[in-house]
């Protein structure tokens, strides 16, 4: 067998798959998890407080939090409103 | 003033209790009094690493409780000079942890010791949050191997938010990235992920490899602390460990496969 592997040129990088794989996996978990905690329940409130007007669902609100200095922060607030259109 | 290292990784079953009793024995030899304390309430296992169980009548828990003093818990190594254990509590749940009350020991030990070393539980439930809220400098553990990466970044992140020094506006912990179970052979055959790709990843400075060895469960199995085994690779590896800890340089060992010859590799073995 050993014979065999020494010619074998084609192996399987599983560990490649495993860098790629936690690479997008962690980057989506900081970006959640970044931010304190009242966050979500921030983006709640807000989405309710718009429902109250128009009909949106959770997706349609994000809410991003970016350190952009030691002392300034932005809180970004992107709403998307359902096509005039169709109501 | 002691400084505190917790010695963390999320995932369970990587590597912190050998770690602990690897890194507080070797701080011990290097002539730091050290402590050990063992965080774990309820799933002590520290006491058998270090080959004292049999030694244990107060814990950390009776500590915090008032039913015993401080020097009624610690357990001293009979091996190393500088040495102390202070278990953990078997029967209790982990809610017997307070900021108080581990504050208050951990002010205790400090007077006292150069070094004490918290080997944290697994999770992020309370007895790891306790573990790592005083800490001065993190060891964290990982296995090459994607859910303890994964695990041991959430734990990189609670380090920097849910700790005392981030809650007061500190200096943040000093973090070190420790990889154990290295198998220098299966990355070179693309099986395993390799050190630049787990620190591309945590991005924390390392502190050590410990290779993937026998001499490990050999440890376990006697209750010698691994790194006593000054003969094995994992020993080896911790002392360096220890050595870069204490600000010594030192090369990584055990890093690259061995080399074999030609015919051995066509024949195996």
């Amino acid at each position: 067998m050993a014979l065999l592997d020494y010619f074998r040129s084609n192996k399987k990088n599983t560990a490649k798959l495993a860098k790629e794989r936690l690479q997008i996996i962690v980057a989506h978990e900081r970006s959640q998890l970044a931010g304190p905690d009242y966050l979500p329940q921030l983006k709640n409130d807000i989405l309710e407080v718009i429902r109250k007007y128009v009909d949106i669902s959770a997706d349609k609100v994000s809410v991003q939090l970016d350190q952009k200095s030691d002392d300034l922060s932005v809180l970004e607030l992107n709403v998307t409103l359902p096509d005039e259109k169709h109501n | 003033m002691a400084r505190i290292i917790v010695v963390t990784s999320g995932k369970g079953g990587v590597g912190k209790t050998t770690t602990s009793a690897a890194v507080g024995t070797g701080l011990a030899v290097a002539g730091k009094k050290t402590v050990i304390v063992d965080f774990d309430i309820g799933l002590r296992n520290l006491d058998l690493i270090m080959g004292c169980e049999r030694r244990v009548v107060y814990d950390f828990v009776n500590v915090i409780n008032g039913e015993a003093n401080l020097n009624q818990a610690l357990i001293k190594d009979k091996r190393v000079d500088n040495l102390y254990i202070l278990p953990a509590s078997q029967t209790r749940d982990k809610d017997a942890l307070t900021v108080e009350g581990v504050e208050k020991v951990l002010n205790d030990l400090s007077e006292d010791f150069d070094y004490i070393v918290c080997d944290s539980p697994a999770g992020i439930e309370k007895g790891a949050m306790m573990a790592l809220y005083f800490a001065d400098e993190a060891i964290i553990t990982s296995n090459p191997e994607v859910s303890s990466v994964r695990d041991s970044d959430r734990i990189i992140g609670m380090l920097s938010s849910k700790s005392r020094r981030a809650e007061q506006g500190l200096e943040p912990i000093v973090e070190h990235l420790l990889v154990t179970r290295y198998s220098p052979k299966r990355v070179n055959n693309g099986d395993m992920l390799s050190v630049e790709d787990i620190n591309d990843i945590l991005a924390v400075k390392l502190l050590g490899v410990i290779p993937e060895s026998q001499a490990v469960l050999k440890a376990s199995n006697s209750g010698e602390p691994v790194i006593l085994d000054k003969e094995s690779d994992a020993g080896m590896a911790y002392q360096d460990a220890v050595d870069r800890l204490l600000g010594q340089e030192r090369d990584f060992r055990f890093i690259e496969e061995e080399k074999k010859g030609f015919l051995s590799r066509i024949f195996g073995g």
